[in-house]
């Protein structure tokens, strides 16, 4: 404790002199910006840096790291990603692989948004109810939301292995075992499910903070006109729960086109490619394979900032005329 | 007891809607908790008794005892010799599918059995050397020494950096700090994945390549960081600062022996947020330490499970100590979180 407190002293004096002679120098007004300035050169270095770099990258070919020894290229790199002799046939493309990986991400984010918004709406719902232990049963469903992604696909490989547990009552209940992951279907069915397991205790949470948020009264009201519960789950819970629920599901949207770690652990991507995200493939292009081709992974890369930005404008939109809208009421 | 199961807040008695909402969540208990509880256990079985199919709950091994004559401990069989009497037999070895039994009690006289007419006794063992034999095995405490380095010291960076700014955000008028602000919320709409190159580039160019400190830097400013304790360094009066500044403290002494210590509430949400942060961090460390000297246990685990013979009772041990301090976390901060993520909205 004494070392703790000498050593915070010692790191106060280091810093002093230099903020007094800020103050001298800059005047009091200013001082503001030595406060922030760490901020902003670290922001500067690792985010806006790099997003204008990552254009640089986009429009140059090569497999130099320094931009300044790639040679421009303009749109070639789209046009690598997005070149196809049938567009009816992903098998023609040049890059068949980013294709695959943008239809699982479609398919992977509309699927698990769909049903892991659904199951938090419910288990909300539920927990909103009078129930004994709240704040138990709350964290039952939070608990997989802090492990990380490596740990939670570590689990669900064990369990899902050839001689696993699901196997295990497979043959006990006179079937024969699956290969739960390097079955095209089951591996995606399962990244699907996993994601869900491991991140919906997160949006239950935010559900639940709306629901308690909506006024007692309005219950109450409903109570007194002898209204049938489904009548004031539809009329009174959810369109109040609304601008909540869409925030969800946007950020769950945002979340899930941007899948990479536990999938990457616990399928690889595979079997093939049937569960490679886009994400994966923009880290293997750039850094997992041989060859790495960093311009058109930031091509790639761009791609997804195009669909992220759609989705967080979709967002503010919605937001924006929701908030409009309870005003209005 | 059932009066007291039965019992509900307010109303008399449980209706069907209730029945199915404790249903529910005993389900729900179950699909989230049994299969952690199922790798915990696993993670104690010895290295034989986990490649066995079908896989039991309780890490059983097979019991052994030490026989004069051998060095090393026999297993035992519970043997059925040529009389018809079954009686608990040592292994001494087996050819084929003829083994030569010994019992412990009379070391001397050995028969020969066929294979089928033994069965192995199992007893409970908690092979906790599958955990005391990470350590030196596999470097694992240097794995576990890098993810601890990283945790607290890219936390303690983040709560400073990001109280100086908020500070600043909170408790002064300046020019250009209308754009600050907004240029670090905008921040948020940049994830790390999208950047992956470019910021790789940067790593490289400031030599933080296979460093850990090039895990810790690029992510210490934290737009979700700022927001938060600036919200709460709004609520601090202004009044405190300005008795202070009579008094001829500098502006410094005002942030670290005012302010900081008022924001403990806020500094400690974004504490406990931060170490979840760094410690399950994957995508960052992944491209930037490639070295194993320099691993942190994520991506320790994720190469080990890439191994062609993976020896899972090693590998269960490993994800289970890694999910020790997040259990502790959740255990006792639980409320911090929920919380923290019911005003920011991040996780």
């Amino acid at each position: 404790m004494e070392l703790v407190s000498r050593l915070l002293g010692g790191f106060f004096n280091l810093f002093e002199p230099l903020f007094r002679a800020g103050q001298r120098w800059l005047g009091f007004s200013r001082l503001g910006w030595l406060f922030v300035a760490p901020n902003l050169i670290v922001f500067g270095l690792f985010t806006f840096l790099p997003i204008v770099i990552n254009f640089v990258y986009a429009t140059t070919g090569g497999v130099k790291l320094y931009p300044f020894d790639r040679p421009f290229t303009g749109m070639e790199n789209f046009g690598i990603l997005f070149e196809c002799r049938d567009y009816f046939d992903i098998r023609t493309c040049r890059k068949d692989v980013f294709w695959r990986a943008m239809i699982n991400t479609a398919q992977f984010s509309v699927i698990q948004v769909t049903l892991m918004v659904g199951f938090s709406l419910v288990t909300a719902l539920v927990l909103n109810r009078k129930i004994i232990g709240r704040g138990f049963w709350r964290g039952v469903f939070f608990y997989p939301v802090l492990l990380s992604p490596v740990v939670v696909a570590l689990i669900w490989k064990w369990l899902l292995q050839t001689q696993g547990v699901f196997n295990a009552g497979l043959v006990a209940a006179g079937s024969t075992p699956v290969n739960w992951l390097t079955e095209a279907h089951w591996a995606f069915s399962w990244t699907v499910f996993v994601s869900i397991w491991a991140h919906m205790g997160f949006y239950t949470l935010i559900l639940l903070a709306g629901l308690q948020a909506i006024p007692k009264e309005m219950y109450e009201a409903a109570e007194m006109d002898a209204a049938p519960p489904w009548r004031t789950l539809t009329r009174i819970t959810l369109p109040l729960l609304m601008p909540n629920l869409i925030v969800v599901l946007v950020l769950a949207m945002i979340r899930a086109v941007q899948i990479f770690d536990e999938v990457y652990v616990l399928t690889g991507g595979g079997p093939g490619s049937a569960t490679t995200f886009i994400v994966q493939f923009i880290y293997q292009t750039g850094f997992a394979e041989q060859i790495h081709l960093y311009g058109l992974a930031a091509a790639a890369s761009l791609v997804l900032a195009i669909g992220l930005m759609a989705l967080t404008i979709v967002q503010l939109r919605i937001t924006k005329a929701s908030s409009a809208g309870q005003r209005a009421r | 007891m059932l009066k007291f199961l039965t019992r509900t807040r307010g109303r008399s008695r449980l209706d069907w809607t209730d029945w199915l909402s404790y249903a529910y969540l005993f389900v729900g208990l179950f699909t989230m908790f049994a299969p952690i509880i199922w790798l915990v256990m696993s993670s104690f079985k010895t290295e034989s008794a986990i490649s066995l199919f079908p896989p039991t709950f309780l890490p059983y091994s097979q019991k052994s005892v030490e026989v004069q004559g051998h060095d090393k401990p026999l297993p035992l069989y519970l043997t059925k010799d040529a009389q018809g009497n079954v009686r608990p037999m040592a292994q001494v070895r087996r050819i084929g599918i003829m083994a030569t039994m010994v019992d412990p009690a009379s070391p001397g006289e050995e028969i020969r059995v066929n294979i089928n007419d033994r069965k192995p006794i199992n007893e409970i063992t908690f092979a906790l050397g599958n955990y005391t034999e990470l350590f030196g095995k596999f470097n694992f405490e240097r794995y576990l020494w890098n993810s601890v380095f990283i945790t607290v010291v890219a936390t303690l960076l983040t709560l400073l950096i990001n109280s100086m700014a908020a500070f600043a955000l909170s408790k002064y008028q300046f020019r250009g700090q209308k754009a600050v602000f907004m240029l670090i919320i905008a921040t948020l709409m940049i994830p790390p994945t999208i950047i992956l190159v470019p910021v790789f580039l940067v790593i490289n160019t400031v030599g933080l390549l296979n460093s850990l400190w090039g895990v810790i830097l690029p992510a210490i400013a934290t737009p979700t960081g700022v927001f938060l304790l600036r919200q709460y360094m709004l609520t601090i009066p202004d009044e405190l600062l300005e008795a202070a500044r009579m008094d001829h403290a500098s502006e410094w002494r005002i942030y670290w022996r005012i302010i900081l210590p008022l924001a403990a509430p806020a500094l400690a949400v974004l504490a406990i947020f931060s170490v979840m942060w760094r410690w399950n961090d994957f995508l960052l460390p992944l491209i930037v330490l490639s070295k194993s000297e320099y691993f942190t246990l994520q991506l320790a685990l994720n190469s080990f499970q890439g191994e062609l013979n993976t020896q899972w009772h090693y590998l269960l041990a490993m994800t289970v100590i890694t999910l020790i301090p997040v259990t502790l976390v959740f255990a006792f901060l639980q409320k911090y979180i929920t919380t923290g993520i019911a005003s920011a909205g991040v996780k």
